[in-house]
């Protein structure tokens, strides 16, 4: 048929189609945090909306003590700049840095997880006295789930930068790249979440 | 080329006749009882002449261009290579669009004239009696000239029956009797998951809601006994929660009314 | 994400078990992993086709007869969540989007071939689980919508087991919509730019944003949902001072761009299968393009409509009428460039063909009744009737499933390289269109007067009009013979179709048939204009 000629038009020189794209997990791993994010979305819009339509019950006790979601938010984002440096660490092929720098920065991921536990057995509602307590641990709860997820992989792409037999070298940068784009999305959901839920 | 042109508007005024003829002279509805049911009874007929013309005018195009454009036997080839007529394609975006925004305007004003716009937690009698916040429903019909002595009851659902409590005759009933040509106002509220109340003869509904309460006025026309229907699934026996509503001429209805009706001092 | 490389590696052939074996296999083949998802998306079709005919045949009498109510109740949760979450959305979506989308930007597989393989696989355990919490203490039974209070106070086990499947279910649609993006958007062969790519694939692109924007909102709307019912919270138990509604907009966020998730790919496969067999041009590629992405964008904002008679307050319910009846504008343009496609071709009369003008015929229909719909005085009569029904499967059976089937029929020839037989496709068609119009067009009137939907007993008035719609659902169920007997033989006698039989221009026609594992023997072709039919017989005069 003649229509068949037209689609001929076979570029000669582009063998090996796909050695030649770029590196497409990094983005993969934002459309991830962007479906993740949403799930924040949905969390937040619920609780805004109780909050505006759904009085508490009398006597609910729903103020929060400050100082601890305050030393919270330090820690987080403390903990994103000191990954930040074990990046540039690994960059400059210095793994020992870069390992310093990453237990440091799992070690302030389990401190927070600790303040958040002790806040938890401190706080003078449970989980089922009402519509604010409920929404309260479901969203702190979540994003302490991230929180742990993200530790745990921390320390093992710490584990991964020792300097023998270790993976990540500063030619192998991703593994690195990616818990640090995900624990910077972790810090960046605390802020939103520590706005709206303790300055509100 | 003007014999094609001749033949085009034709089929056009062909479409136009048989939508509107069907448009006018098929009824879907069920008998209207209700000042409401008039009122939408005319944006159905609109739609419905308005779809007729599209779907008719759609599957005559669909239909017509596999038969005259279909490939005979002793074809080869492709058909033109037509990729596209910017012209045509913006005629076919804001013919639509301007439809499709005079309809949402029309069903506004619809909607408004059934009362749906009314603020909910004014002009309700129940409501000077306690501040408790009314969610949703349909506030009021909006014809004035209704007296104002309007009926108020309150609606209570469950699984699977809906109770009705007059608390000017202080007693509860299975059936709704309400007098015809008056307004009445309803609280609904449901004791257990969600319910609804339908009367498709009146064309509304209102969903009745665990601790939301719902409002919905009506004013029936028409003399007559209907059905109350739940339409949303509530449970096993969904399919069977419907109740009587009972229109009645005024006298009828006060003897109704002050047969059930129990003095304040039992409470 | 980790756990993908790059796909090269991931081809190699020896790892791979050969012949049917790999269907059963956790294979990394994109091709592979397309037809796992179009035969258990069809395996669980014929499912929740059964519990349709149970549906049918207690609806042909006005009493609650045939099977006791709660189990009625089961049968039509189980049918509603099979067909929207295990054939409609894993078929149209994941089986022909992994089937064709790296052809289309000329690639040699899907961009984390892992991660697609995870979420195909997925899927059959996800629908056994549904499909086996029948047998437990009965399956969940508040419908597919499982709105609170009642999905809270029916039998708990039942409605967890539906919760865990559709977030598993949930997240392989997740995951297969990363994948299509980053397919699409970075995996394009060099030099194929985003305007020459053919349709199917900007209709995926749209679905897959609609999938990463708001099926995490289900999930987290379920986790909550599961927590009312195991762990005694009260988010929607109105008892424990919950809000019901704030459930139904959560729910509704996600579910109302689920019938774009269902729809828009088959609007990107009619596009592909109407140039082809009408031998034209795609009309109007730029404006199908925008049109997409419009009803992508309204898609969003529209959920609300749903809830007309719920707890919204009036100028919400005014809000979301205008915006769902723009939704009819760009969808309407498509249909009319479909028209215009057709205009003026030489069209084959063909099963894909037949099956692809059905669609337009019923969908427009569909369409017609859903603006209508979105108008909220219209709505307050004829929410939850069986208006409503008749509505959304006029969308998703009239529309999305005549596309399925004309794509099967387009594309068989490809997958297995022998032609179906065209006698029995046409029978096929012609059964499917009588009986599906059969079944659903009274319904329209059922719903206008008066019969709510979801019940198993009504009105002995409306019983003349149930039961031809019952013996319309006796047609549709009898329509799948032919179909199953067409597949059989043609995949064993069937005419040998060569690498093209249609004289297609898409790139997944330039290949052999079946296709090589990396798709072509050499490098991938550059198809610059997929639609460019008719383009050398007018160079030629």
């Amino acid at each position: 048929m003649t229509t068949l000629d037209s689609s001929k038009e076979i570029q000669k020189n582009n063998s090996e189609v796909n050695e030649t794209h770029e590196d497409f997990r990094m983005f993969g791993l934002i459309t991830f945090l962007i479906a993740d994010g949403m799930t924040f979305a949905g969390f937040f819009a619920a609780y805004l909306t109780y909050k505006a339509v759904n009085p508490l019950p009398d006597g609910a006790i729903y103020e929060l003590e400050l100082p601890i979601p305050t030393l919270n938010t330090i820690l987080l984002l403390v903990s994103s700049a000191t990954f930040h440096k074990a990046g540039k660490a690994l960059l400059k092929d210095k793994n020992t840095d870069s390992q310093k720098w990453l237990f440091f920065t799992a070690f302030l991921g389990i401190i927070f997880l600790i303040c958040q536990l002790f806040e938890y057995f401190h706080l003078p509602f449970g989980l089922t006295d009402n519509l604010f307590a409920s929404t309260f641990y479901a969203l702190t709860g979540f994003h302490g789930l991230h929180v742990t997820l993200g530790t745990l992989m921390i320390l093992i792409i710490a584990w991964q930068s020792r300097i023998n037999g270790g993976r990540l070298t500063s030619q192998n940068m991703f593994p690195l790249e990616a818990v640090e784009l995900y624990w910077h999305f972790v810090d960046g959901i605390w802020v939103i979440l520590f706005i709206i839920l303790y300055l509100l | 080329m003007l014999n094609k042109n001749i033949y085009l508007i034709l089929i056009i005024s062909l479409v136009f006749v048989i939508s509107f003829w069907i448009g006018f002279n098929v009824n879907l509805l069920p008998a209207e009882a209700s000042i409401n049911a008039p009122i939408y009874d005319e944006l159905f007929k609109i739609l419905f002449i308005i779809g007729l013309i599209i779907f008719i005018g759609m599957t005559i195009a669909v239909v017509y261009s596999l038969f005259k454009f279909r490939k005979r036997d002793n074809q080869i080839g492709d058909g033109i290579a037509l990729e596209g007529n910017l012209s045509l394609e913006i005629v076919w975006t804001i013919i639509p669009s301007i439809i499709v925004l005079l309809i949402g305007l029309y069903s506004y004003n619809i909607y408004d004239r059934m009362g749906g716009m009314k603020e909910l937690n004014h002009n309700h009698e129940m409501m000077s009696s306690n501040t408790e916040k009314i969610w949703a429903g349909i506030s009021q019909t909006s014809d004035n000239k209704m007296p104002k002595n309007n009926l108020s009851i309150e609606v209570s659902a469950m699984q699977f029956a809906f109770l009705f409590n007059y608390p000017k005759g202080n007693f509860i009933s299975g059936e709704l009797h309400v007098p015809v040509d008056q307004k009445v106002s309803m609280k609904m509220e449901s004791k257990d998951v969600i319910h609804a109340f339908w009367v498709p003869e009146f064309r509304i509904k209102q969903d009745i809601i665990p601790g939301q309460p719902t409002i919905l006025n009506f004013t029936p026309t028409k003399v007559g006994k209907y059905q109350i229907i739940c339409a949303e699934l509530c449970g096993p026996y969904h399919g069977g929660m419907r109740a009587s509503i009972i229109v009645e001429e005024e006298s009828d209805y006060n003897e109704w009314f002050n047969k059930n009706k129990k003095p304040e001092v039992n409470l | 994400m980790t756990i993908s490389i790059d796909p090269q590696k991931t081809n190699d052939e020896s790892l791979q078990p050969k012949g049917w074996l790999r269907y059963f296999s956790f294979s990394l083949d994109h091709k592979v992993i397309g037809i796992q998802y179009l035969v258990c998306g069809f395996l669980f079709y014929l499912i929740g086709g059964t519990l349709a005919s149970a549906i049918r045949i207690e609806l042909a009498s006005p009493m609650s007869d045939f099977m006791p109510r709660d189990v009625y109740n089961q049968v039509l949760t189980l049918h509603g969540t099979i067909m929207i979450f295990l054939w409609i959305v894993p078929v149209v979506n994941g089986a022909f989007g992994n089937y064709l989308i790296p052809f289309y930007v000329g690639a040699r597989d899907m961009a984390f071939p892992r991660l697609n393989a995870v979420a195909f696989w997925l899927i059959p355990p996800s629908g056994l689980m549904l499909v086996a919490s029948y047998f437990v203490e009965g399956a969940a039974q508040a419908g597919w919508t499982a709105y609170p209070p009642l999905s809270i106070t029916t039998p708990q086990s039942g409605q967890i087991i539906w919760i865990l499947s559709v977030l598993l279910l949930g997240g392989s649609s997740i995951f297969g919509g990363i994948n299509f993006i980053a397919t699409i958007i970075k995996l394009r062969r060099p030099g194929l730019k985003l305007m020459q790519l053919p349709m199917y694939c900007w209709a995926m692109l749209g679905t897959s944003l609609l999938v990463v924007l708001s099926t995490p909102v289900l999930a987290g709307t379920l986790i909550l949902l599961s927590f009312d019912i195991v762990a005694n919270t009260g988010f929607f138990n109105p008892v424990l001072g919950g809000n019901v509604v704030v459930y139904q907009h959560l729910f509704w966020f996600y579910s109302h761009p689920a019938v774009y998730i269902m729809v828009l790919p088959a609007f990107g496969l009619v596009s592909e299968i109407l140039p082809v067999h009408a031998r034209k041009p795609l009309f109007g590629y730029t404006t199908m393009v925008f049109s997409i992405m419009g009803i992508v964008v309204l898609g969003l904002v529209v959920w609300a409509h749903h809830m007309f008679t719920s707890g919204t307050p009036p100028w919400m319910r005014l809000f979301f009428t205008i915006a769902t009846a723009f939704i009819a504008v760009p969808t309407g343009i498509k249909f009319f460039n479909w028209v215009a496609t057709l205009w003026g071709g030489k069209i084959s009369i063909n099963s894909a063909m037949l099956f692809s003008c059905g669609f337009i015929i019923n969908f427009v229909f569909g369409g017609i009744t859903g603006v209508a719909l979105a108008q909220v005085p219209f709505d307050i009569h004829v929410h939850d009737t069986y208006f409503v029904v008749a509505h959304f499967h006029y969308i998703v059976y009239g529309g999305t499933v005549f596309i399925i089937f004309s794509s099967i029929y387009h594309w068989f020839p490809k997958v297995t390289g022998k032609m179906l037989n065209e006698k029995l496709g046409i029978l096929h068609f012609i059964i499917t269109f009588i009986g599906f119009n059969l079944c659903f067009a009274p319904q329209h009137w059922l719903g206008l007067n008066g019969m709510p939907r979801r019940v198993a007993e009504y009105d002995p008035q409306f019983q003349f009009v149930n039961q031809i719609s019952s013996l319309g659902a006796l047609l549709m169920a009898i329509s799948t013979i032919p179909f199953l007997i067409n597949v059989f033989l043609s995949v064993r006698n069937g005419k040998d179709a060569g690498d093209n039989p249609w004289n297609a221009l898409t790139p997944e026609w330039l290949t052999s048939s079946p296709p090589p594992v990396e798709n072509w023997e050499g490098e991938a072709p550059l198809v610059e204009e997929p639609y460019g039919y008719g383009k050398e017989i007018s160079e030629q005069k």
